[in-house]
């Protein structure tokens, strides 16, 4: 074999297992050429980082390779001893792991770890090499950060260092594990430019490992899916997008909304059921159970990995028929009738409403409180039967402000009136009517629910206190709410930690809609939920809320699933509110320079998509002092002068309902941006 | 029961929990085994060496020894339980009312606990005894008083994380009272860490019981406190060296059982289950 097309890593029918028990990963094959960037998806649970760690030589105690061979540019890596491994590390074989933070050592300086990894003693001329790295990775002020510790540096920066620490020793692979899974949508999307210009130039392999499919479809070559440890598809990305060959890669697909589609014209089809655990498999093919299109050949025969023309391996029975198109791999899509919010009386209407939590904690202080304002006079108004979509990065604000309107935080400042009525600040005062008005669901479903009390008592609970019902009645009801979120009756006598994440949000929602509150607060309920589950949970919200009109306010950092689901969409920023928009106006111009910034960042599922490259330089200001004048105007690309500096901008409206905030006139706006991105339509 | 097989698998836990048993059996069914009544003088019997009439010999008033040890095993455990018992009760309601509600409540009643915390267990409970004067009464307001705070910080600490899931501010939500909120919804959270100090605290109680038992400030004469019959026999060392081994080594073998146990307990809660 030549050595140009020799691959830099070859995986060939790799099995790896955990005790004696079963294999996470079975028979799987891959190779990464030169220069090649390869994604690897799955959702949790499908062997993913099992197979980064095989391939490191650093599988976690217990874990081992049963079968099959790595090389690294043709040398086997599979029974090297572990000090003949310590002599690739890092030369040839580098990773960057899913968490930066933990990845440092917090009590050493960044700048003598990197020059350790970069392995070389500490000296003069290792300082300047280590800088010029840093300098390499985009970091302007290297020596400061040079001598900084890792808490004090963001997750941005410390993702940077941990980059160019793996990248130090100019290894020929590297592995990178959710290396951006943290982060901003506009942190992320600026690592990921790093990442590509840092492959392209030292033609470093890379391995891409992600839950999402919208990250590889921008930058990787070639996307391989896994699913339960076994390798369903491979192929160029082009291919692979725009017609997958497994019905589970098409599922990965459908189940989250694409930026700019709505509710009303697209339902999101869900992968039914849930990722077998490993020591259960199906015997046959282990998708088959969540199949749309299985047939019994498909429960009695293993399908074997068949290569298909333009370089595609795909492992099923029906590829064939489903790249023919006589066969349609799409799960079923639940029918959800249309929406008609009505704006004309609002429901909810906030106004100033502003949050500060002191700094510090302690109750009793001498002298004046430190203050950050987490929310800074924001008003909207969310109609009834309305979804009002709250967009914005970790720090804007945008919990403080579900968190001061359902009264789990006393605001400074400001009204909040429910449907005319002004609510009271503090919980405590609020009556138990309005409490049944208002009801939340929280990010982290497991927390959400008692690990202590029943499926079926968490259920009554609402039920007794807030509407009313006796304890036989809230019982039955229990029952019933847990049908109507497609859960069955029996799970009432479940405790939450026998429930999958998707099963303990569906109870969560449940619970929330249980007292027919009028508007829902839903703070980000599907980010902590593997893509396959998040389509089941917005499509219940949605049919939820049609089937009750209720109001909903529902926060997300996540563009194309607010989009997605809300009407009316209000972006933060630095706890104040930067644009309000209609949801079919928020993703045409005029934009706010930060909503560009923002739809410029977000993955889209379309590798043949145009989007507009709008970065955000520097460092989100801290909340402790916020810039003056207008907020954004330390990162704004489309800074117009002191003017930004010293005066807060007006609100702009247009005809189209569009709210901005900004010094630039909307016409002005208007023309010089362009849609910042383009994709096709999805097939019906 | 679980937790209990739990405990079985491990030799040093098992061997702390079959020591624990093995006294409380003897607090329950003392007086059928032991031989003699508990103030029951043979004067004729008096510093007799162990033998087939007094197992374990007998004092300076002719007392048996053994029956005393015995008699007293429910004397300790009664006491000591019976203080832990009340200063968990306590301790749990505070610490789960300072850990809750914050603010000036939690900062009040946590300085306090520091300031009590801040002086020697002994020398609080010697200071307490010297203002109420002793008996059985006052021993169980010095354990009250010494380990509540201990309780309370421990509970309390478990109740801050607690308290910011999200399962908490759902009850608030839902308009749950404050004690429903305390004791349905935060409390099971706590238990886990509860077991383990309470099982602790116990094990330092009886260790306390015994020592103002021992300095005569506790219970008094003639109660079978093994402190006390160790302060007696100190006395007669040289004679009856046996007064004294077999109460302190009955206190002995019971701290360190029930630490063995507590121990054990942790391990086994902590465990996966």
């Amino acid at each position: 074999m030549n050595a140009s097309t020799q691959p830099t890593l070859e995986i060939s029918e790799l099995t790896v297992g955990y005790g004696g028990h079963f294999d996470a990963v079975r028979q799987v094959s891959l190779s990464v050429q030169p220069g090649e960037l390869c994604g690897l998806v799955g959702e949790s649970g499908s062997g993913k980082t099992t197979l980064a760690l095989a391939v490191m030589g650093y599988l976690p105690k217990g874990g081992q390779v049963r079968a099959g061979q790595i090389r690294l540019s043709g040398r086997p890596l599979i029974g090297l001893g572990s000090g003949e491994l310590r002599q690739l590390w890092g030369r040839e074989l580098s990773m960057v792991p899913q968490d930066a933070l933990g990845a440092l050592n917090p009590t050493m300086r960044v700048g003598r770890q990197l020059i350790e990894a970069h392995g070389s003693r500490p000296s003069a001329q290792a300082q300047r090499d280590g800088v010029r790295l840093v300098q390499a990775v985009g970091i302007a002020d290297a020596e400061r950060v040079f001598q900084q510790y890792p808490h004090q540096l963001s997750g941005g920066m410390l993702e940077r260092i941990v980059i160019a620490m793996a990248l130090s020793q100019e290894p020929s692979l590297l592995i990178l594990d959710e290396p951006t899974s943290g982060l901003d949508s506009t942190t992320e999307v600026v690592i990921q430019d790093l990442i590509q210009e840092m492959m392209h130039t030292r033609r470093t392999a890379a391995l891409y490992i992600s839950h999402s499919m919208g990250a590889l479809a921008k930058f990787a070559d070639r996307v391989a899916v896994l699913y339960a440890g076994e390798l369903v598809e491979q192929g160029p990305k082009f291919e692979l997008f725009e017609r997958p060959l497994h019905p589970y890669t098409q599922g990965l697909l459908d189940s989250v909304p694409r930026l700019g589609e709505s509710k009303r014209n697209i339902t999101l089809r869900a992968i039914q059921g849930r990722i077998p655990a490993p020591e259960r498999l199906p015997p046959a093919c282990v998708f088959e159970p969540r199949c749309p299109i299985a047939q019994e050949i498909c429960r009695q025969q293993r399908p074997p990995l068949e290569q298909v023309q333009g370089g595609r391996q795909v492992r099923c029975h029906r590829w064939a028929e489903i790249q023919a198109g006589t066969v349609d791999p799409r799960q079923e899509a639940p029918v959800v009738p249309a929406v008609h919010p009505d704006s004309s009386a609002p429901a909810l209407q906030v106004e100033q409403l502003s949050v500060r939590y002191p700094v510090g904690g302690r109750s009793v202080r001498l002298g004046r409180r430190l203050e950050l304002p987490a929310l800074d006079t924001v008003s909207l108004a969310i109609g009834r039967g309305e979804t009002y979509g709250l967009v914005g990065e970790s720090g804007s604000g945008k919990t403080s402000l579900a968190r001061a309107v359902i009264g789990l935080v006393e605001p400074r400042d400001g009204t909040i009136r429910l449907h005319g009525a002004e609510l009271a600040r503090r919980l405590t005062r609020r009556s138990r009517s309005t409490l049944r008005q208002l009801q939340m669901v929280f990010q982290h479903p497991e927390q959400a629910l008692n690990p202590y009390l029943t499926i079926a008592e968490s259920l009554a609970r609402p039920l007794i206190r807030l509407a009313g019902r006796s304890r036989p009645d809230a019982d039955q009801e229990a029952a019933r709410l847990l049908v109507a979120v497609g859960l069955p009756p029996e799970y009432g006598r479940r405790y939450p930690e026998q429930l999958s994440g998707g099963e303990q949000q569906r109870v969560a929602i449940a619970r929330a809609f249980a007292a027919l509150p009028e508007l829902v607060l839903c703070d980000e309920p599907v980010s902590s939920l593997d893509v396959s589950v998040q389509a089941t949970i917005l499509n219940l919200l949605t049919q939820l809320q049609i089937e009750h009109r209720t109001s909903m306010l529902f926060i997300s950092h996540d563009l194309a699933v607010v989009g997605y689901l809300a009407d009316e969409i209000g972006v933060l920023y630095l706890g104040r509110l930067m644009q309000s928009s209609p949801a079919s106006q928020l993703f045409e111009p005029p934009y706010h320079p930060y909503t560009e910034a923002l739809l410029s960042a977000i993955p889209l599922l379309d590798p043949r998509a145009s989007q507009e490259q709008v970065r955000l330089e520097g460092e989100l200001p801290s909340l402790a002092a916020p810039p003056s004048g207008c907020p954004f105007h330390t990162r704004c690309p489309r800074y117009l002068g002191q003017i930004c500096v010293e005066q807060e901008p007006p609100w702009q409206e247009d005809q189209h309902g569009n709210r901005i905030f900004c010094h630039i006139p909307l016409a002005e706006l208007r023309q010089s941006q362009a849609r910042v991105f383009r994709m096709r339509d999805r097939e019906p | 029961m679980a937790i209990l097989s739990r405990l079985y698998q491990r030799p040093a836990s098992a061997l702390g929990t079959s020591l624990v048993a093995l006294f409380l059996l003897l607090a329950l069914l003392g007086p059928w085994i032991a031989p003699y009544q508990l103030n029951q003088q043979i004067a004729l019997d008096a510093r007799q060496p162990p033998s087939a009439a007094h197992w374990l010999g007998s004092d300076h008033l002719g007392r048996d020894v053994f029956s005393r040890v015995v008699l007293g095993a429910r004397e300790i455990l009664l006491l000591a339980g019976l203080g832990t018992g009340l200063s968990v009760a306590v301790g749990t309601s505070l610490g789960l009312l300072s850990g809750y509600l914050g603010g000036l409540i939690d900062e009040g009643l946590m300085r306090l606990f520091d300031s009590l915390l801040a002086i020697p267990a002994l020398l609080l409970a010697l200071l307490l005894l010297g203002s109420v004067g002793p008996s059985d009464y006052s021993v169980l307001l010095v354990l009250l008083v010494v380990y509540t705070p201990i309780v309370a910080r421990v509970v309390r600490s478990v109740v801050l994380s607690t308290k910011a899931k999200s399962f908490v501010s759902v009850a608030r939500l839902q308009g749950e009272s404050l004690p429903r909120i305390l004791y349905r919804e935060i409390l099971p959270s706590v238990l886990p860490a509860l077991t383990v100090e309470t099982a602790l605290r116990f094990s330092y109680a009886i260790f306390l019981v015994a020592s103002l038992g021992f300095l005569g400030v506790g219970v008094q004469p003639p109660n079978p406190n093994w402190g006390l019959m160790v302060s007696e026999g100190r006395q007669f060392a040289v004679q009856t060296p046996w007064a004294i081994y077999a109460p302190a080594a009955a206190i002995s073998a019971l701290v360190i059982g029930v630490n063995l146990m507590a121990d054990g307990l942790r391990r086994a809660i902590q465990a996966p289950a």
